[in-house]
């Protein structure tokens, strides 16, 4: 679920509140986005593509909230690590992170073959 | 039944639903002259099962197409029709590169663009772009809640929730797409929180039929307490019981069947170490949120084990749903068409699964029909006049404001302890699905008690969860009907095909669910 948001990497943009599908996110008198209704959060990743600063995290547990050390997850490398192997705005011209969703076939087709 | 709805718009076409197969439906219907709203209830280009995943699709060159067909048409237990898989397959090989300016298209190591699968973010964001650019009026977070219909009992729009905005929304509209999505039954299916069933119940209250709903029995690995359910590494997968003897997992249809049996003996661990190293580097690329879970977590799932599990697919990767009448895919209903997984997809499916590929065909191919003859329908009938009185055609689960008693979620956890657990619904039996009933039965009975809701957000509840349990009866009163296993129903007390069964099942019935037997009439005939 939604676990943290990065009031200070935030733009204030609100592209996440829009994007979110299950509306779990709300604008805060602050103008940053606010955890509303986290229960409503079905874990599925989206909001991070849809934030250009980086300033949301989702923790991969789906079925409870979890409690993280912030300075933890700044430090981890793991911040915009989804957008960024999507080849998202900024890093849509670096080779290193071009779309290979193509090769799908061929890793099925490996896999079966070394199941015999 | 509530206020007086405060975003009041008229259209040619309304197409309820924004994912795949609403996208194509509004763009087709647009590209027919048609004036178009689409209303989705989460975001346009995020919300529904396709933006999460990354869709393969049934891509097959004319000359390979004949084959193709006979080999679906011999898997599909005799309820499948050539004639419509083989315009699946022409639609799709039209359709995926007409999309080549908006969505980039990759190109393999030899430098041939690759057009089969699609990455679901970029897919519907693209998608999202195609039918702004074709006028398309997108409502986000504007969930319908019940069709409309005039004086004279004709279809009219549909009315719904602004839940951002804090208002109702009224479409009148005389021809409308239901593209909703398949129903889950709120598992942790990856991108399907929003698919509860809506447009089954919507389209039954307004007249219409379903069909193949006991074809609703499909489940996905996904690591324990995550809802990653991307499939394709778990073939390299090595599966160990809880004293880590390594349980002997078959690939193929029977995967499910015996990774279910041990799940029901106790936990069951994984490990993806027999793929190849080369492999591993590149997975990130290929699948970018499959790696999420296990990086959060600090699991090296090539090395370390880890638990799994199966989430409930329903009828998104099962098969029922509003059942077609025409070839453009219109119901039962004049005016009211369905796509993707809110139709019945049994002509290109028949009783097994369509899994991703096929239903993603199906889906740009479906949307693309209905959004056509939609927009013919409209072009013949007189607009929906401003000031005419119109009625809604809901019948249960939407609650005027006032003191909620008891809470939803307490009538979704009935419904999930039908639906998910696997010795109920993937292995099935008679007296197991009679039980079952009974216990939808007496929840039906809890909803109806239900007379408010406490808040806007508090009627989407609870006409969700209305829907969700009506398409948990029409499934299972059709399971218990169809007494033989075939595809995807597998009833224990009923091993084997049955000739009697050649049948489709039909279902609709509000209050009381009914279950109809109409002979298969398919055509193994493609056209040229």
């Amino acid at each position: 679920m939604i676990e943290l948001i990065f009031t200070d990497r935030c733009s204030g943009c609100g592209e996440c509140v829009a994007a979110c599908p299950s509306d779990v996110l709300a604008l805060g008198s602050e103008g940053h986005p606010v955890i509303a209704r986290q229960a409503e959060c079905q874990t599925c990743f989206m909001c991070e593509l849809y934030c250009a600063s980086d300033a949301l995290y989702v923790h991969p547990d789906c079925e409870k909230p979890v409690s993280l050390d912030p300075d933890q997850v700044l430090g981890s490398g793991l911040l915009g690590q989804y957008r960024r192997d999507s080849g998202w705005d900024e890093w849509a011209a670096d080779p290193r992170y071009d779309n290979q969703h193509w090769r799908m076939e061929e890793i099925f087709a490996l896999a079966r073959a070394s199941k015999g | 039944m509530h206020a007086t709805a405060s975003l009041n718009l008229s259209a040619d076409v309304l197409v309820i639903g924004g994912g795949l197969a609403g996208t194509w439906a509004a763009v087709a219907a647009a590209r027919q002259g048609a004036r178009v709203v689409l209303s989705e209830k989460g975001y346009c280009g995020t919300s529904g099962v396709t933006a999460t995943a990354g869709p393969g699709h049934w891509w097959v060159p004319p000359e390979q197409r004949q084959a193709a067909i006979d080999k679906r048409l011999a898997s599909a237990a005799g309820l499948a029709d050539g004639r419509w898989m083989a315009r699946t397959l022409d639609s799709t090989w039209h359709t995926l590169p007409s999309l080549d300016r908006l969505y980039g298209f990759p190109v393999d190591d030899h430098g041939i663009k690759q057009y089969r699968a699609l990455r679901g973010p970029e897919y519907m964001r693209s998608m999202r772009r195609l039918a702004s650019e074709h006028g398309v009026t997108l409502l986000d977070h504007s969930p319908a809640l019940e069709l409309l219909r005039d004086d004279a009992g004709a279809l009219a729009g549909a009315r719904g929730l602004q839940r951002q905005a804090g208002r109702g929304w009224e479409v009148r509209a005389p021809a409308v797409v239901m593209a909703t999505g398949g129903c889950a039954f709120h598992s942790l299916l990856l991108g399907s929180r929003n698919n509860t069933g809506d447009g089954y119940l919507m389209g039954v209250e307004a007249g219409a039929e379903l069909s193949g709903m006991e074809f609703s029995a499909y489940y996905c690995i996904a690591p324990a307490g995550s809802t990653m359910t991307r499939s394709m590494v778990y073939t390299f997968g090595r599966y160990f019981d809880a004293s880590g003897r390594e349980l002997d997992i078959p690939q193929g249809p029977a995967f499910n069947y015996a990774l279910a049996r041990a799940l029901l003996e106790g936990p069951v661990s994984c490990r993806l170490d027999r793929i190849p190293a080369a492999i591993r580097e590149r997975l990130r690329y290929v699948q970018p949120n499959l790696m999420l879970p296990f990086d959060r977590s600090g699991i090296d799932p090539f090395r370390d084990t880890f638990p799994v599990t199966l989430h409930g697919e329903g009828t998104i990767r099962g098969v029922g749903g509003l059942r077609l009448i025409d070839d453009h895919c219109q119901t039962l209903v004049p005016g009211l068409f369905a796509a993707g997984d809110a139709a019945s997809r049994e002509s290109v499916t028949g009783a097994i699964s369509g899994g991703g590929a096929v239903n993603s065909s199906w889906a740009l191919s479906s949307g693309q029909w209905a959004g056509q003859g939609a927009a013919l329908h409209a072009r013949r009938q007189p607009a929906v006049r401003p000031g005419q009185r119109l009625l809604g055609s809901a019948t249960v689960g939407l609650l005027p404001l006032g003191d909620e008693r008891h809470a939803s979620t307490a009538l979704v956890e009935a419904i999930h302890n039908e639906m998910h657990p696997y010795d109920k619904n993937l292995v099935r039996s008679g007296g197991q699905l009679q039980r079952s009933l009974a216990q939808l039965d007496n929840t039906w009975d809890r909803l109806q008690q239900q007379t408010h809701a406490r808040d806007p957000a508090a009627v989407l509840r609870w006409r969700e969860t209305a829907a969700m349990l009506a398409t948990a009866r029409w499934c299972y009163s059709s399971a218990v009907q169809r007494n033989e296993s075939r595809g995807l129903h597998q009833r224990s007390d009923a091993p084997g095909q049955s000739a009697a069964f050649d049948v489709h099942l039909r279902s609709a019935g509000i209050d009381t669910p009914w279950v109809r037997h109409d002979a298969v009439k398919s055509s193994r005939e493609v056209p040229a």
